[in-house]
């Protein structure tokens, strides 16, 4: 048993290899994926425009002006007329973000009755809209902080931020590891998807039905090598963001390759699935599609999870992508002890048992 | 060069002909309802009620070192909050296990002394320490705690009589088009550009791609038919499949998500038309191209998919991303769809954004159908 079952995953090894798209799909496009899309993926909000009107002439608002200029996180600032300039720039998404100061805005402040400065915010983009609300107002708050201290006042109480793990806030840092789980993903489900499906297609799965192969050693066949291709995909786009990200991995590497073989074998299984209900490529891909949507939507790549509603919170939790994007980042960034590890691993496990045993059923069910 | 048997004029019969075989292809295989049908259903209720950037319950840590009246009312500030689920400890040595571990966003640390300086004339800083592995969420978070602070201090001057002064400048906020800051109302209109590209693009590849593996398309070239008669034969069936999804679309998301469309139907069909047609034609180029359905797949996931998600400015703002990537961005068609689209339901008809975009997607279609018209034209012969 053990020598058939080792030819057969030597046939799909080398199935794979020989095959240059195949290569290319699996080996050479993730890594290169990763390199391109993790500077899409900068959440960090930059380079925005910003616009203006200000009706004031006295310093206050030029000193504040000059600090928000002065912010690289503004890639300019132009100034209208009056507001009515600066509400068609925002219509036609000229500048994200307005701010208006009135006539009386220095006199106010001098006379300590307090200034008002208003922003403007196009909710076309919210996210990007509040974030740079934030930046303003921390311009503002340490304007304010300076502005009473010139004149001996005290505010009661200040903030001082700290951001650990990714001290320069690095957006790179945080996109690589979701990033990373997330082609991880997509690599092995269509090597195991379409692989079963393509045989499908081409006849040569009658072949291998007739030879002397029991149904569950031709899935540990299709199960084995996938893993393996996927394995060797994850080292090459742990290796690029490493060595060309320069990404810091600085937990346990040993820790992270089990949890993803863990993570491989669950995503596997639910190829498994899929290609025993489809018949064809086509048929495969649109599978794919309509798997890995939802599952990287709902995984806390692109947004929170604990923004999503309660029961969409639970689907999440049993969704594979949802856990090892957890310990990536946790091992990547924050050097986690491997109780964290663990406690996103024991899911990942249990998932891998019930969509492999779900595939194992479905294959054996459709060949009856 | 020898060109195809008998060209002909434009033939409105045989092009009817081909089409009526197209829509029984079409409606045989059950998989394009799926893509038709499931898959826009899907990704709007994901993006509508999943998928959700609103500012919303971030899990805070609260050290306060010494509890006093004035930690109190500060405390009880960040308690009643809505964005903040606060757990409250006296160490921080028993909360930042779980900022390691990842279950709280962020760690807000009252000095012991705070109170005590704070009114004798002296700054009280409060500490807060966010994760920086997720950059927005620490930004998010931090802006959300300042905004709260400075209430606190406003509140505390009020409550002092004067004896604490006020900050000197206040912040007003006006959030225009999308006044609860409402993530579904972007994403939603946003996801339409999707959907059209995966029935443009993607089937559209994977279709015809499958007609050339199999040989039926050469049969196909082989009847009297012309190429203008076999693009228009082959696509309207997908064109009409991809209206017909966006018509979908928009009323899932009036009805059901109450995005506003503050534009009119007409513009919306104007453009969703325009950029369909770019998307087939970027669809029907790479099935020619590559003749091979796993590779037609691959190379419309990476060309039409994946650049319509990132490159967009549906989800990620492109003007955050290096230049050379804004670059490409220029010519991702879903790029000047997505911003029409988000202006037509938030904004209303603003030419000024809707005219550009649509100059620039009729611009990508005519070049798309060119190339592919000249590439089919030399496989004839």
């Amino acid at each position: 048993m053990l020598t058939r079952l080792f030819a057969l995953i030597t046939k799909e090894l080398l199935a794979s290899a020989r095959d240059r798209q195949t290569r290319f799909i699996i080996l050479i496009a993730p890594p290169f994926l990763l390199l391109i899309y993790v500077f899409a993926i900068t959440q960090d909000v930059t380079n925005l425009s910003i616009g203006v009107v200000n009706r004031d002439e006295g310093r206050f608002s030029r000193e504040i002006l000059d600090r928000v200029s002065a912010s690289p996180r503004f890639r300019s600032v132009t100034y209208f007329e009056d507001a009515d300039a600066l509400a068609r720039a925002i219509d036609e998404q000229a500048v994200l973000v307005g701010l208006r100061i009135q006539s009386d805005f220095s006199r106010r402040i001098l006379r300590g009755q307090g200034a008002e400065l208003q922003i403007l915010l196009d909710g076309r983009r919210s996210n990007a809209a509040q974030i740079v609300s934030g930046y303003v107002l921390r311009i503002v708050q340490d304007y304010n902080v300076e502005l009473m201290q010139s004149v001996g006042q005290a505010l009661p109480a200040t903030v001082l931020s700290r951001t650990w793990f990714n001290a320069n806030s690095a957006p790179l840092w945080a996109a690589t590891p979701a990033l990373f789980a997330v082609l991880s993903a997509i690599v092995g489900f269509m090597v195991s998807a379409l692989s079963v499906a393509r045989e499908r297609e081409l006849g040569t799965f009658e072949q291998l039905l007739v030879s002397p192969l029991t149904p569950v050693e031709i899935l540990i066949g299709k199960t084995l090598p996938a893993l393996l291709i996927a394995l060797a995909s994850s080292a090459v786009m742990l290796a690029f963001s490493y060595l060309i990200l320069n990404v810091p991995i600085r937990g346990n590497l040993a820790a992270l390759f089990l949890a993803m073989i863990a993570f491989l074998l669950s995503i596997i299984g639910i190829g498994l699935f899929i290609s025993s209900l489809v018949r064809t490529q086509q048929q495969a891909v649109i599978g794919l599609f309509v798997y890995m949507i939802p599952a990287v939507l709902l995984s806390g790549y692109a947004t929170p999870v604990e923004n999503m509603p309660g029961w969409l919170q639970i689907v999440a939790q049993s969704n594979p992508i949802t856990h090892f994007i957890v310990i990536s980042k946790a091992v990547f960034l924050r050097d986690a002890p491997g109780l964290v590890i663990w406690a996103h691993s024991w899911p990942l496990l249990l998932i891998a048992l019930v969509t492999l045993s779900a595939g194992t059923w479905l294959f054996n069910r459709r060949l009856a | 060069m020898s060109r195809q048997a008998a060209p002909g004029r434009f033939n409105a019969r045989r092009v009817r002909g081909l089409i009526r075989k197209e829509v029984r292809q079409v409606l045989r295989d059950p998989s394009n309802f799926v893509v038709a049908i499931i898959l826009p259903a899907l990704l709007l209720f994901l993006f509508g009620y999943g998928v959700t950037l609103d500012p919303r319950h971030y899990e805070l840590g609260l050290v306060i070192e010494q509890p006093t009246a004035e930690t109190g009312s500060l405390a009880a500030a960040f308690t009643n909050s809505p964005f903040f689920e606060v757990q409250i400890a006296q160490d921080r040595r028993q909360l930042e296990p779980a900022l390691v571990a990842g279950d709280l966003h962020a760690l807000v640390v009252v000095p012991a002394a705070a109170s005590a300086r704070a009114y004798g004339g002296q700054t009280a800083p409060i500490q807060v320490i966010v994760d920086g592995s997720d950059p927005n969420t620490a930004n998010l978070v931090l802006g959300y705690v300042e905004l709260l602070w400075a209430n606190w201090l406003e509140q505390q001057s009020i409550g002092h009589g004067g004896m604490i002064a006020p900050p000197p400048i206040s912040i007003e906020h006006r959030v225009w088009f999308n006044p609860e800051l409402a993530s579904r109302n972007y994403l939603v209109p946003g996801s339409i550009a999707i959907i059209l590209t995966l029935i443009g693009s993607l089937l559209t590849a994977l279709v015809i791609a499958r007609e050339w593996e199999r040989g039926t398309m050469e049969a196909l070239l082989a009847t009297p038919i012309n190429v203008a008669e076999l693009l228009i034969g082959k696509l309207a069936p997908y064109f009409l499949l991809g209206m017909a999804s966006m018509a979908l679309s928009t009323v899932l998301a009036v009805t059901v998500f109450g995005v506003p469309l503050r534009g009119s139907i007409w513009v919306l069909t104007l453009i969703s038309a325009v950029y369909m047609l770019a998307s087939l034609g970027q669809g029907l180029l790479i099935s020619t191209l590559t003749r091979n359905q796993l590779v037609a797949s691959q190379v419309s996931i990476l060309s039409a998919f994946l650049p319509a998600f990132y490159f967009s400015d549906f989800v990620f703002e492109i003007d955050s991303m290096p230049v050379a990537l804004q670059w490409v961005s220029y010519i991702v068609p879903a790029r000047y769809f997505v911003s029409s689209l988000q202006t037509v339901f938030l904004a209303g008809d603003i030419w000024p954004v809707i005219l550009p975009d649509t100059a620039a997607l009729g611009l990508v279609s005519a070049v798309i159908f060119t190339v592919t018209l000249m590439r089919t034209r030399t496989r004839l012969d």
